[in-house]
């Protein structure tokens, strides 16, 4: 009878859950139910609440609203280790293993068999062997963690989840009350391994044990998933199904586009016209990538930038967009490829050499890779041509002043004064401090990587503004987005990127959101060709 | 309820550590001073006072250099052994005369500095690993260039050094003074002074900045080994005998706290100048105040060890905040 | 007026489409289709693993093949060198550090580093002095407590307050220098021992060997027992290793650092306790730069600076190294005793380089 009703009911379900944060809802209202045995795929973009319901699922968060359910009774998870002791594991993106300790001392950590109090190593190792066997790794467990593949130290994990939850779980349907959450379980595996993978979780289902699967790869979910759930700014959008969806409406739900509303017209501030000053033809690009290689997340990209175009980088989280950015910066080595500025060769991975000749970036993560927080806003302005406003290395006040009001009032950078630290500025500000920092150093090319997430839309405006100015001023900007209203509207051409290389590329009366869209979803072929 | 009156006591917790980390130094300065000028006898005279400033020279070169160092993020752990280094050059190059004797202690301490720096920069070691290789090292090495011997320094120049006056100020004291204003316009005004501090911050954006991390963080350590070095010579003016053995003994430890207890966090990002000279006159005027009131310095050391101990608690408290 | 649309590189050509995937599936789209069998177990591709494990082997055996080789050296060409009486001298002489450095193997294996160990000691072994006169109990419990409880302290504040260990452990150094001056009148006195009981533990011997070369022989057998073959021990391992992963997996790290730190105390306490019956006497001016000593020890035997790996035989060879380096110094005549921390710094900066630069070929990823 009981466990009847279980085959039905969700295992583990949110029932309007709500999770906020300073200043940001997170979770809004979310009812999401995992059925049991189901391999079940949750998608969105940044930001769009994915890791927040993990978390909550996982024990990390607890709901502020609404209400965690497992196997229909009302649950709070304090810390993860409660989660773990439901039956709930998770295999995040980075192993959370000891690489230096052996394969086997990894599956049992904090388990190990005994005897007289001493571990006993020819069991753990016997145990070790017999159960990774299952999950298709053949290699010595006394061997290090560390010297086996990423996607093999995964399954490791995936190993060591299962075990402990089947030994410390007992008594009736203990397979049926598990459930494995795996966060982009694929990101860095090579593609055989990604079929072990797979091999595994048909495995694991057979088993009735349900499955949370979250990636961005569209192939991977088409192939695996019965069911999935849409989240996009904190709400769920869509669950259902997968088969009776098709790509593009998946990837029109995660992007916040209904394929019936794309002729929307934006809603951007970007003016109508193009840019690129030069005629047609006889245009010479500012900067030429060429055959960028980049492992694990570049394989392949070649982009021109022209004098006053801006080009769009598309792409779905994780399609390598960023990393084409930062491999053209230098910040990620190239593994091969050429990064050509001004018709001069680059040296690969050096920052200061791209800079002084004249690439900037401005980073996707604003606190991580952009702000000195404790610095103030002069400073951080103009960090980077210190050389330019300094004689014999003393910096001249006056000209930093100078240099440090102009770009504030041109900027519109809010601030009590240039004393204030930066850490105290809004998101908006912040990015306009670090927009007015690229500017300082006379670039030729602006490599801009989501300039407008995050902060709010009057700063928003301003931004897409002065991208379009500084186009039209003759310098080179490539705009990496994950809003179509933005790439369609500012771009003069659109590279769409997906698993790493070049997936299409649309220009003039090309660049729509359709296009793009199918560009992403890879439906048709080459959109440009 | 509950909630609010936590978040009242924890933010004035927080206010309390942010005071006591931004003018706790200075505050407690002034109150040593108070306390020894009421209490103690023979305190308040020019004597006393140039005594004390006198001792607290030494401490407070080396530890402008940590400053410098502990801003980017990192420590260095030798600044005791290359003191020693200078206590046994010294008294060998004297022979030359004081300049070539001054500059060999340099010298060296530019070599360990570079090798530091090196290994922190360009290798890729955490700092407390690569410097505690020349804590080893470094005063061994002192030992072995003098023989293990006290040698007694003759030279007038030299001892004018460190017992000389310049318009009725310590030579020392002035020596400090000047280096201390040099350091401060170091970090304050020059493009070396704000990658510094910015790298400390946040090197990560510094490196997309295209800053060269790398070679502000050699610089950084070959600073504190020049100042570690100068501070090793004026030692043994001062002392009249070059000592490797004793000289700079545990200065890493009086630095690095000097530099926390004066408002520089050892999470980097920031440099306090003033705070750390006020932070090393502190360890200073701790130890007068104890001994001058019959404490010993057995004492004298568990408080020393006391102080280090809060002053990272609070500083750890900012961090976190 | 649009830019023109450069040559698509080859790159755009996308080879994905031509691949039909074998098996069926509702969804017609590019698939990148892997043919190959799945194999996980393949080349290592994360060879820093290897490297650092490699590298602790490499030192490893390094250190005792240059331990076989100064021996060899020193036995043919040191007349004195190879005698009975030179090498129980040389046992002993180790015996004290030995104890140390397993204390000291603990914390750097869990990813921290003990300076007090050189004060904890001289501590140990004056509270020994100061014990024995209530008998020979009273002189291996007096230092055991107080300077277990130096090291409970610092893995406290170490573990739950989060400060780093360097500046806790100098802070301590610091401390039991001065709780030492404290109680022998500023190092004024020096407390003979005349508990025959407790002075045997130092100077008598069996088969041949001074007690205290056998206490050191069974804590290491212990203290290697305890790493390799306990959960202790591999929670020790793990805590270095991985500290995030260690929390992840539900070990507990806090318990495991305070433990180490604890341990390290007692073992320096413990050596100067012995040290003092050898010596028989509490003596306040030895310990200083014996946690050096130690780390050196510690390193040169393959034990890894950032935690995560090491062995306690590694660690003894490291300190027969250091011990019969020092012998050899002695006995050439006219050379200087202090090139032994000369020695002992450049051994330890090529150590740390060769660890640092075997390891550095990790693949790069973003943070």
């Amino acid at each position: 009878m009981v466990e009847q009703r279980e085959q039905h009911a969700p295992v583990l379900e949110t029932v309007a859950g709500t999770k906020r944060f300073v200043g940001t809802l997170a979770l809004d209202d979310v009812s999401f139910q995992l059925r049991p045995g189901e391999v079940h795929a949750l998608v969105g973009e940044n930001g769009a609440g994915k890791s927040t319901l993990i978390k909550v699922l996982t024990g990390v968060y607890q709901l502020d609203g609404g209400e965690l359910r497992h196997r229909g009774e009302p649950v709070s998870f304090g810390r993860p280790v409660d989660a773990q002791r439901a039956g709930i594991s998770t295999i995040y993106q980075e192993v959370n293993l000891i690489p230096l300790r052996s394969i086997a001392a990894n599956v049992f950590l904090g388990r190990e068999p005994t005897r007289f109090g001493l571990v006993d190593r020819a069991r753990m190792h016997r145990e070790a062997a017999e159960l990774l066997r299952e999950y298709g790794i053949h290699s010595d467990v006394r061997q290090p963690l560390g010297s086996l593949g990423v996607g093999a130290q995964q399954m490791v994990a995936l190993a060591r989840a299962v075990h402990t939850n089947e030994t410390t779980m007992s008594g009736e349907g203990a397979g049926a009350a598990q459930v494995v959450i795996m966060d982009e379980p694929t990101s860095s595996l090579e593609p055989r391994e990604v079929e072990t993978l797979f091999e595994v979780i048909e495995r694991l289902h057979r088993k009735g044990i349900a499955i949370l699967y979250v990636s961005h790869r569209l192939d991977e979910l088409y192939r695996i998933c019965d069911r999935v759930t849409v989240l996009r700014d904190g709400r769920l959008v869509h669950t259902g199904d997968l088969a009776d969806l098709r790509r593009i409406e998946l990837v029109s739900m995660m992007l916040g586009r209904d394929v019936s509303d794309i002729r929307r017209h934006g809603s951007t501030t970007f003016g109508d016209t193009d840019h690129a000053v030069v005629e047609e033809g006889r245009s010479e690009p500012v900067l030429q990538a060429q055959n960028l290689v980049s492992t694990p997340k570049v394989r392949d990209v070649s982009i021109d930038i022209h004098p006053g175009e801006v080009v769009g980088l598309a792409g779905l989280l994780g399609a390598g967009r960023s990393e084409t950015a930062r491999a053209i910066l230098g910040a990620l080595p190239l593994d091969s490829g050429t990064v050509v500025l001004g018709g001069r060769k680059l040296p690969s991975g050096n920052v200061g050499a791209a800079t002084r000749a004249g690439i900037s970036m401005l980073a996707e993560d604003r606190k991580l890779d952009g702000i000195v927080p404790h610095l103030s806003i002069r400073e951080n302005i103009v960090l980077a041509s210190l050389p330019r406003l300094s004689r014999f290395g003393v910096v001249s006040r006056t000209r930093q002043d100078e240099v440090v009001k102009t770009f504030m009032e041109r900027l519109r950078i809010k601030a009590s004064s240039p004393d204030q630290k930066v850490v105290e500025l809004s998101g908006g500000n912040q990015q306009k401090v670090l927009l007015a920092r690229w500017l300082c150093t006379q670039p030729k090319v602006l490599l801009l990587d989501e300039p407008t997430r995050g902060i709010d839309i009057g700063a928003k405006a301003e931004v897409q503004a002065l991208i379009d100015e500084l186009a039209s001023d003759g310098l080179g900007v490539l705009l990496v987005s994950s809003e179509l209203d933005e790439l369609v509207d500012g771009s003069d051409r659109v590279v769409v990127l997906r698993d790493g290389e070049v997936a299409g590329e649309l220009s003039g009366d090309e660049v729509t959101r359709d296009a793009i869209l199918d560009a992403i979803a890879g439906d048709q072929q080459e959109a440009s060709a | 309820m509950t909630d609010l009156t936590l978040r009242g006591r924890s933010l004035d917790k927080g206010a309390v550590s942010r005071w006591l980390q931004d003018y706790g130094v200075f505050a407690a300065v002034a109150a040593l001073l108070v306390f020894n000028i009421l209490f103690t006898d023979n305190f308040l005279s020019a004597a006393n006072f140039r005594t004390q400033l006198v001792q607290a020279a030494p401490i407070c070169i080396v530890a402008l250099g940590m400053a410098l160092v502990i801003g980017t993020e990192g420590v260095d752990l030798s600044v005791g052994s290359v003191m020693a280094l200078s206590a046994a050059l010294v008294p060998l190059y004297l022979g030359y005369g004081v300049v070539p004797a001054i500059l060999a202690a340099l010298v060296a301490g530019l070599a360990v500095g570079l090798l530091n720096g090196v290994l922190v920069a360009y290798i890729g070691i955490q700092p407390i690993v690569a410097t505690l290789a020349l804590l080893v090292g470094g005063r061994g090495l002192a030992l072995v260039i003098a023989h293990g011997q006290l040698v007694d320094i003759r030279d007038p120049d030299m001892l004018t050094l460190g017992s000389g006056e310049i318009l009725g100020i310590p030579i020392m004291v002035v020596v400090a003074a000047v280096l201390s204003l040099l350091i401060w316009l170091l970090v304050g005004r020059t493009t070396f002074g704000r990658r510094l501090v910015a790298i400390g911050d946040n090197r990560t954006a510094s490196t997309l900045a295209g800053l060269p991390v790398r070679r502000v963080l050699v610089g950084v350590y070959v600073i504190c080994g020049v100042l570690a070095a100068a501070a090793g010579v004026l030692a043994t003016a001062r002392l009249g005998a070059g000592d490797p053995a004793n000289t700079g003994l545990l200065m890493e430890l009086s630095a690095i706290t000097a530099v926390v207890v004066g408002g520089t966090p050892l999470s980097g990002g920031k440099v306090r100048i003033l705070g750390t000279i006020f932070g090393a006159l502190l360890m200073q005027l701790l130890r007068a105040t104890l001994i001058k009131n019959d404490l010993p310095d057995s004492t004298a050391q568990m408080v020393q060890a006391a102080v280090i101990i809060l002053a990272v608690y609070v500083a750890r408290e900012r961090g976190t905040r | 007026m649009s830019a023109p649309t450069p040559a698509s590189s080859p790159a755009t050509d996308p080879e994905s489409g031509s691949t039909p995937r074998p098996d069926a599936d509702p969804v017609d789209g590019a698939t990148p289709a892997p043919t190959e069998p799945a194999e996980p177990t393949g080349p290592a591709s994360s060879p820093q693993v290897r490297q650092q494990l490699f590298a602790s082997l490499l030192q490893r055996q390094g250190a005792a093949a240059a331990l076989i080789l100064v021996l060899a050296i020193s036995w043919v060409t040191l007349p004195r060198f190879g005698s009975t009486e030179n090498m129980r001298d040389i046992a002993l002489q180790s015996s004290f550090l030995a104890i140390i450095a397993l204390g000291m193997t603990f914390v750097i294996i869990t990813g921290g580093i003990d300076l007090s160990v050189g004060s904890v000691y001289a501590l140990g072994g004056v509270l020994a002095a100061y014990g024995a006169q209530s008998g020979v109990l009273m002189a291996l419990l007096l230092p055991l407590a107080v300077c277990g409880a130096i090291g409970l302290v610092n893995g406290l504040l170490v573990a739950r307050l989060g400060l780093p260990p360097f500046i806790v452990t100098l802070a301590s150094l610091l401390f039991a220098r001065g709780l030492l001056l404290a109680i022998t009148s500023e190092g004024s006195k020096t407390r003979t021992i005349s508990d025959s009981s407790f002075l045997s533990l130092g100077r008598d011997s069996f088969l041949g060997l001074g007690l205290p070369v056998w206490f050191a022989i069974v804590l290491c057998l212990i203290g290697g027992l305890v790493l390799r073959r306990t959960r202790f021990g591999e929670s020790v391992f793990a805590t270095g290793g991985a500290e995030q992963s260690a929390l992840l997996m539900g070990l507990p790290v806090v318990r495991v650092k305070v433990t180490v730190y604890a341990l390290s105390g007692l073992l320096a306490g413990f050596a100067g306790a012995l040290t003092a019956a050898y010596l028989q006497s509490g003596v306040t001016v030895i310990g200083v730069g014996v946690e050096l000593d130690a780390i050196a020890a510690v390193v040169i035997g393959g034990t890894l600076l950032s935690g995560g790996a090491g062995t306690v035989l590694g660690t003894v060879v490291g300190v027969l190294l250091r011990n019969v380096i020092s012998n050899v110094i002695n006995q050439i005549g006219g050379l200087d005793s202090n090139y032994q921390s000369v020695i002992s710094g450049a051994f330890l900066l090529l150590v740390v380089v060769v660890q640092r630069l075997l390891s550095q070929a990790r693949p790069r990823r973003r943070r």
